[in-house]
């Protein structure tokens, strides 16, 4: 459902630490179907491995999404520098691309 | 490479409709506002089952509960994602719960109204989930990423909500005369507050500006309220029901239905608390958290000793069984 709630007058936003406590967070990776790879879902709360994974079936899988449920505790997640794109992931070798490449017409399909 | 700041790379991606994702550089306010819409988005899924919790034991037929059983089991899962959603922004599950326990971020109002009849199953259904709807199809084109595609999610199951809501009201309106004026009753509850969910005028939402230049809200509060009023009246026409606005027409030089005003300080009395339920609604969700601390407690204690007995000398929990379970998956 919905839900902006519209500021009242002099409201202030609550100072929010991310402090930690309660069960911790996994990531949860779902399988769609046999010969598919798990892709990332979303997380649950839970205390254990077993119970994250009943926790993302029920959360994640209601309508039949998936075959198979991976999770990881978050906190082993690694990630790379977000900052670091330009030099990481510029593509500057077009060469590598199929379409670099002019093949003629009469060849056909390459 | 030209070297960028945050809030020119920040910019660039809002100005191609490009998502912004947890780790990029936010401004500060962008930031606090998705934690604030985030939160009352989770905060409204997971108070919004008590208004339709209330009828399960009631409910006419067993096919009737079990829909009404999946459908509230969904806003518990709209709740989680959403939830999920706004901890990448770093923030906590136990400091939202607490922000929702005491007060100091709020849900939507529509569901401090009561359900008082079965009719109000299908009146939420058809006209508070088609309202969520209208609103959540234009924010799965929200700025951040994360509650996007929370969004995606979400409105791929609210489909079937509104679909069982107008078959209740259907069945209703070609039932008995009882029936009939049960469901006129209904309608007549839960019109003007489901036209109230969208929120205050354009002209009165001083915030919608900052939120539509930085994507977070790609439609305004009226936009969608129209779009919302010009579905709905022939969905109401076709029931043979009433809509309560006398000044509800058609404009054939708009295009639109013209509608009456909504009573907005009834709307903001909800939102000072001073709704027919909000106490209700808080206490009840207070005494479910604190009533189920043992249950929490237990499974913790048990997953320490658990793992404690697996590896002797890890305090972590049970990663080493996580690992081993997906070793067995690759293998």
């Amino acid at each position: 459902m919905s839900y902006d709630v519209p500021r009242m007058a002099g409201e202030v936003d609550p100072e929010l630490g991310g402090r930690r406590t309660g069960y911790p967070l996994w990531e949860v990776f779902v399988r769609a179907d046999r010969g598919l790879t798990h892709v990332h879902a979303g997380s649950v709360h839970a205390p254990d491995a077993e119970t994250a994974i009943q926790s993302a079936r029920d959360v994640y899988t209601r309508r039949n999404e998936g075959v198979s449920i991976w999770v990881v505790p978050s906190s082993a997640i690694r990630a790379s520098d977000p900052d670091a794109k330009g030099d990481w992931f510029d593509d500057d070798k077009p060469y590598r691309h199929p379409t670099f490449y002019e093949i003629p017409e009469e060849v056909g399909h390459m | 490479m030209t070297v960028t700041t945050g809030q020119e790379a920040f910019d660039t991606l809002i100005a191609a409709k490009q998502k912004i994702e947890p780790r990029d550089w936010m401004p500060e306010e962008y930031r606090r506002t998705m934690i604030r819409q985030i939160a009352q988005h989770a905060h409204s899924e997971v108070i919004g089952q008590q208004p339709e919790g209330n009828w399960i034991t009631r409910a006419p037929s067993l096919r009737r509960k079990a829909i009404l059983v999946a459908k509230v089991q969904d806003e518990a899962g709209h709740g989680l994602y959403l939830y999920s959603a706004c901890e990448t922004l770093g923030v906590a599950r136990d400091e939202l719960n607490e922000l929702l326990h005491n007060g100091r971020q709020k849900y939507s109002s529509i569901f401090n109204y009561p359900t008082l009849s079965w009719a109000d199953m299908g009146a939420i259904g058809w006209l508070v989930d088609g309202a969520a709807i209208t609103n959540q199809v234009a924010l799965t084109r929200t700025s951040y990423g994360p509650y996007a595609r929370a969004m995606i999610r979400i409105c791929k199951e609210e489909s079937f909500h509104q679909r069982q809501g107008y078959e209740i009201m259907l069945t209703l309106a070609r039932g008995t005369e009882a029936q009939k004026d049960m469901a006129q009753d209904a309608l007549d509850r839960w019109w003007w507050p489901s036209l109230a969910m969208f929120g205050p005028p354009d002209d009165q939402s001083p915030h919608t500006e900052q939120s539509m230049r930085w994507g977070i809200k790609v439609e305004t509060n009226d936009q969608l309220r129209q779009r919302f009023v010009d579905m709905t009246v022939p969905q109401a026409q076709f029931l043979g029901l009433e809509i309560p606005d006398p000044e509800l027409a058609w404009n054939e030089e708009r295009g639109h239905y013209d509608f009456g005003d909504i009573d907005w300080e009834d709307f903001w009395e909800v939102v000072k608390g001073n709704g027919p339920c909000n106490r209700d609604r808080i206490a009840h969700k207070v005494k479910a958290w604190e009533d189920g601390a043992w249950v929490r407690e237990a499974a913790l204690a048990h997953a320490a000793k658990r793992s404690a007995a697996a590896e002797p000398t890890a305090n972590t929990v049970n990663a080493a069984n996580t690992v081993n379970a997906a070793n067995k998956e690759l293998s």
